[in-house]
């Protein structure tokens, strides 16, 4: 390919597909992301921000913007500094979560593979663009750091702004530590910039929890790099105002001007949902599964996502001690839900405890809407506020419950 | 080591609360062992409550977040007891029977209640000046934190002085950046020394100065229960 066309006197240049083993100039190699994980080195011990740094560096970003809100402030100063090393084409800071996550909108429109970060009040805030990156098919990962949102103010961990991402046509995911934010972000890229699934990822982990705490992960090494984007991949045409999808910019459909219109916008959204789901087989490819499971054959079961589910391990370790024997479920993907997975894991459970860091408890709703006999499910416990769930808690929880 | 040490920082933002628990956790990390830490804290803004976990252990560690029992707690600041400048009321609040709590005073700050309920628990309380063996040794309150984690290795032996020394060297020997504050701070520390190296040689001795003590201290206390080696 990278054939020049001569077109009219002026060269086009129609594509620019790498090929794997390539170099490029940070003289970093081109690597298939499977291959990449397979090369993992020894253990670093690291902040989940400074993961969030690595893990950008090489995955071929090309922009990220910036805004400053804690938790996610350290991983966005970091990844300046890569800019200043020359890891990314460009970097700078919006006017505000809003501007920055349209800023984004605009880098990938562009052809450009994106990466940000956000946190509570700043994901509330930027809303609006979320659908809208969704409708437009814009494969922008944002690595959401969760924490409260709700008054009075809280900087610490709460889950519940991704309750509000649910239904945004985004991919969803939710990383329980520093690895699994480090693989999640690079596979990401992968998934969601598949042509079948083009779609925005909200890689969501837990402000603090993960973002501040020290902890070992293995990564890659930095002489590899994700393969670029390639935005001639992309299911739809580049819009700007000159090429609209469709009739989106210049017969807008809440101008009623025709009855495609309506068609347009209902199919449209039914293809999202549906690309949402064919990332499935992507995800399972490389990330051996929407789920994890442990000894699932047990009666009484622990599911969650993201820190809940470390505070579960260590809520299972205390019962063991007392022969009480629980397994576990961890949810990777959010959306798509993991619908077949959960049915079959929890098929044998008779107590199902759904320990959350939020106060909505929407996942306890979403497994309950999903399997059958569900009184099986026992919501909580729950914290919220940015407080901690010791996993003594937990376990105290589940004797009560079952009167132990 | 058998069991997991799970240890609690409660100070005030400024005195390197978050640094140490990281430094905890980097050096038994050295040591071969698995250990996790993170901090807690609301604004970044001196004097204010901030508080840090160290866990290390002999197998792999889920937990994270708040420690709300803890085996060890260490207060490095007078005024986390005297105006309650702690995310638990009182500040020991949750430790575990035979642990161990360090304070950073010249003088007992404990009431009699305060004595006899950690008395009842058989928690051993180790006082010790911090904030004076760093202004004599290390020439800045600012190493009061070093001094609090060679009182907490000398007494517990989590890990050796060489493995502390290791992380120092890590954390402060080469370009860190957690957050704009964090920087500053350590660009403070290193306008007080001429050379990186000089902040390193007195960090590591104002550690061995405290670890010399608790050590001492540990061979005659009747009542420390805690092990760990």
């Amino acid at each position: 390919m990278n054939k020049e066309v001569d077109l009219k006197g002026k060269k086009v240049k129609l594509s620019q597909h790498v090929k794997i083993g390539e170099k490029n100039k940070m003289n970093q190699t081109y690597t298939d992301v499977s291959d990449m994980f397979a090369a993992k080195g020894a253990p670093s011990f690291l902040t989940g921000s400074e993961i969030i740094r690595d893990a950008v560096k090489v995955a071929s970003v090309d922009i990220s913007v910036a805004y400053p809100i804690t938790p996610q402030s350290e991983a966005a100063a970091l990844i300046g500094e890569l800019f200043a090393e020359g890891y990314l084409l460009d970097y700078f800071r919006g006017e505000s979560e809003f501007a920055v996550m349209g800023q984004c909108a605009g880098a990938a429109f562009g052809g450009a593979r994106v990466f940000t970060t956000t946190a509570g009040p700043g994901t509330l805030r930027a809303m609006e663009n979320f659908p809208m990156w969704a409708g437009s098919r814009l494969p922008i990962q944002v690595v959401v750091t969760c924490r409260g949102v709700n008054s009075p103010l809280s900087i610490q961990p709460d889950t519940l702004e991704m309750a509000y991402l649910l239904e945004t046509g985004m991919l969803v995911w939710h990383a329980e530590t520093a690895q699994d934010l480090y693989d999640f972000i690079l596979a990401g890229f992968m998934v969601s910039e598949q042509p079948d699934v083009h779609l925005p990822l909200a890689n969501c982990c837990d402000g603090f929890f993960v973002t501040h705490t020290k902890d070992t992960v293995n990564k890659a090494p930095e002489d590899l790099c994700l393969p670029p984007y390639d935005p001639y991949k992309s299911p739809v045409p580049c819009m700007d105002m000159e090429c609209p999808p469709v009739r989106m910019m210049r017969d807008p459909f809440i101008m009623k001007s025709n009855y495609i219109s309506y068609a347009t916008h209902a199919s449209w959204q039914q293809e999202v949902k549906a690309a949402v789901e064919r990332s499935r087989k992507h995800t399972i490819a490389i990330l051996g599964g929407l789920i994890e499971t442990e000894n699932v054959d047990r009666e009484i079961l622990i599911v969650s996502s993201g820190t809940a589910v470390s505070q579960g391990r260590e809520a299972i370790r205390l019962l063991e001690a007392e022969g009480i024997k629980v397994g576990l479920v961890k949810i990777k993907t959010i959306r798509p839900f993991p619908y077949e997975e959960i049915l079959e894991a929890t098929a044998n459970a008779k107590h199902i405890f759904v320990p959350e860091f939020n106060m909505a408890g929407w996942m306890a709703r979403e497994i309950k809407a999903l399997i059958p006999n569900n009184e099986r499910v026992y919501e909580g416990p729950r914290v919220a506020g940015g407080m901690t769930m010791p996993s003594e808690v937990i376990a105290e929880e589940i004797k009560k419950h079952l009167g132990l | 080591m058998k069991k997991r040490l799970n240890i609690r920082i409660s100070g005030l933002g400024g005195q390197g609360a978050v640094t140490s628990a990281h430094l905890l956790a980097m050096a038994a990390n050295n040591a071969g062992l698995f250990s996790i830490s993170n901090p807690f804290f609301g604004a970044e803004k001196r004097m204010a409550p901030a508080e840090s976990y160290a866990r290390i252990g002999p197998e792999k560690i889920y937990d994270r977040g708040e420690l709300v029992y803890p085996d060890i707690i260490m207060v490095y600041h007078p005024q986390v007891i005297t105006m309650q400048k702690s995310y638990t009321a009182p500040f020991y609040s949750g430790v575990k029977e035979n642990g161990l709590v360090i304070i950073n005073t010249a003088t007992d700050l404990l009431n009699e209640e305060d004595h006899k309920r950690l008395d009842d628990l058989n928690v051993a309380v180790f006082d010790i000046d911090a904030t004076k063996l760093a202004l004599e040794i290390g020439g800045t309150e600012l190493s009061t934190n070093m001094a609090m984690i060679g009182a907490c290795i000398g007494i517990t032996n989590v890990v050796s002085l060489a493995e502390m020394e290791q992380a120092v060297q890590d954390r402060f020997g080469k370009k860190y950046v957690a957050s704009g504050g964090t920087a500053t701070l350590d660009e403070a520390i290193k306008k007080k020394y001429a050379k990186k190296e000089q902040l390193l040689q007195k960090n590591n001795e104002t550690i061995k100065a405290a670890y010399a003590i608790a050590q001492e201290w540990a061979k005659s206390s009747d009542n420390l229960a805690l092990a760990v080696h």
